[in-house]
């Protein structure tokens, strides 16, 4: 990672702007998805409502972060980690914009949940797939804005149990399904919202995996965790164990 | 920029080089055409270049950048003992072309030129007719036995150098009288005409425009078909356009040899990157 500047200040300038638009666009998005759970778990139907119709402000972000990068690369020609930070910057517009969207489908189902008089556990599921879901998402954010290569592959491998929680919410629906059928509908509904929690985790790891492709420049995309850990950081990896 | 600038830029360099990383070497399987190994290169009790170990690979392009003053040109010069006619200039080490020593005793600096050619930052044409300007060489080293053969030859190697549709009604006039962007074409085209195995180009077009630098450009990724080319430029986008491989200089030692794509985008030493990105130590 550079500490320096660069000999032309506006380049520098502009990097920190298209960086801090960026933090701007997820500390949007993050909002989106905690107000979207809330508005779930108490369905809340007037905040599923607002979290439905506020992701015009984070697509205008997209297209705008996404055209003055266009811009840097074709004045400043950026190489290296400069090309790199683009490039994440690039890459992360379109997961969040993604989660975005996802937030606002929770949203949605938000305003069509009716009270639950018994939710045989449902509600306790799906409360921990959107806790985990928005911490991924929190802490991902958070190693992206101080790059933190280290804590970014922790979070990658800590998305594992995104998986693991959607299987145990699938379980409870199912029973919950056929207690009854007239549950069905309401089942389906929080199924789709945990779909879209899962894309939320999901989109997460991406994060992660654009913050360590900044900071070693390597693309772990598709490889496994473990060997990433091992090949990128062997001495952390034999200190572990 | 100014001297100021670019005095402090070395000042704040304060990273140690301690061995070349990347991949200076080749691996076994890949031809090498010239390699240098301890390669020190002095003026008089100044040490230009230390210590460079540097394979260059058959019909390859190597790019070689730096900021001024880091030996870039110094150490492509010595590849061709163009040095020797400076007269406080010694290199040591060992360099060879094809496995054989260039410094040998026993070897021509003359022929040595015309295998290992060069072009020149200014476009430097004898002041002699366009056809002249390319039989120089092939009349020098006696490489042609005839006036038909070295008409073909003239136009062989301007077809390859990508001029002589432009040229070939007008071969009798002064090559001086071109554009500076087909000067330099004429140039080369007078290197390639004595038929050189490497071609050294110093900045071949810092003093063109950008239209006759993209032409210079595409005729050098034509050529390294059949030649080796190694180049120096100070031009970070063009060392990135056309070669396959990219050696940084700095302050006389070779810092990072690596495929151009990985220099470009993720460098392993921190001068190269702080040099690309444009940044200060």
């Amino acid at each position: 990672m550079q500490t320096s500047n660069h000999i032309l200040h506006s380049f520098d300038q502009e990097l920190e702007d298209i960086r801090s638009k960026a933090l701007e666009m997820g500390g949007l998005v993050e909002k989106q998805v905690s107000n979207a759970l809330q508005a779930v778990m108490e369905r809340d139907i007037e905040l599923g409502e607002l979290v439905s119709s506020s992701d015009g402000q984070i697509n205008d972000l997209e297209v705008d972060i996404d055209e003055e990068c266009a811009g840097i690369i074709a004045r400043r020609q950026p190489t290296a980690g400069d090309l790199r930070l683009l490039l994440s910057i690039i890459k992360l517009t379109t997961d969040l914009e993604r989660i975005g969207d996802e937030a606002e489908q929770i949203g949605q189902y938000a305003t069509q949940l009716g009270t639950l008089t018994s939710d045989k556990g449902m509600n306790t599921e799906l409360r921990h797939l959107g806790e985990l879901a928005h911490t991924l998402l929190k802490l991902a954010l958070d190693s992206f804005a101080r790059m933190d290569d280290l804590q970014a592959l922790e979070v990658a491998k800590k998305s594992r149990r995104i998986g693991k929680e959607f299987d145990n919410l699938s379980r409870v629906l199912i029973t919950h399904m056929m207690d009854d059928q007239r549950n069905i509908k309401d089942a389906l509904r929080v199924m789709w919202c945990a779909r879209a929690l899962e894309r939320i985790g999901n989109h997460s790891t991406n994060i992660c995996e654009f913050v360590i492709y900044r900071v070693k420049g390597k693309d772990i995309r598709h490889t496994n965790l473990k060997k990433v850990g091992k090949k990128l950081y062997p001495k952390l990896e034999s200190d572990d164990q | 920029m100014s001297t100021q600038v670019a005095d402090k830029t070395r000042d704040e360099f304060d990273v140690e080089i301690l061995d070349t990383v990347g991949k200076p070497l080749l691996t076994e399987g890949q031809d090498i055409k010239m390699a240098t190994r301890d390669c020190d290169v002095f003026y008089a009790d100044n040490q230009a270049i230390y210590n460079v170990d540097l394979d260059i690979g058959k019909n390859e392009i190597i790019a070689m950048i730096g900021p001024s003053g880091c030996g870039k040109s110094t150490y492509l010069r010595a590849l061709n003992r163009m040095n020797d006619t400076i007269e406080i200039c010694r290199v040591t080490g060992k360099l060879t072309l094809d496995g054989e020593d260039i410094y040998d005793k026993n070897q021509d600096p003359v022929l040595l030129r015309a295998r290992v050619g060069m072009v020149f930052q200014k476009p430097n044409p004898f002041p002699k007719s366009i056809y002249d300007n390319v039989a120089y060489g092939a009349r020098l080293h006696g490489l042609v036995n005839n006036k038909s053969e070295l008409d073909d030859l003239v136009e062989a190697s301007l077809t390859k150098a990508g001029l002589f549709k432009e040229v070939k009604d007008n071969l009798q006039k002064p090559g001086t009288g071109l554009s500076g962007g087909q000067q330099q074409r004429l140039c080369i085209a007078r290197t390639i005409a004595v038929d050189p195995e490497v071609i050294l180009m110093d900045e071949p077009t810092s003093a063109l425009d950008p239209i006759a630098t993209a032409v210079i450009e595409e005729l050098m990724d034509e050529l390294r078909h059949n030649y080796t080319i190694a180049i120096v430029t100070h031009s970070m986008q063009q060392a990135a356009r056309i070669s396959q491989r990219t050696a940084y200089f700095h302050l006389g030692k070779l810092v990072e040899v690596n495929e151009t794509n990985t220099v470009f985008t993720n460098p392993e030493h921190k001068l190269t990157e702080n040099y690309i990105t444009g940044r200060f130590g």
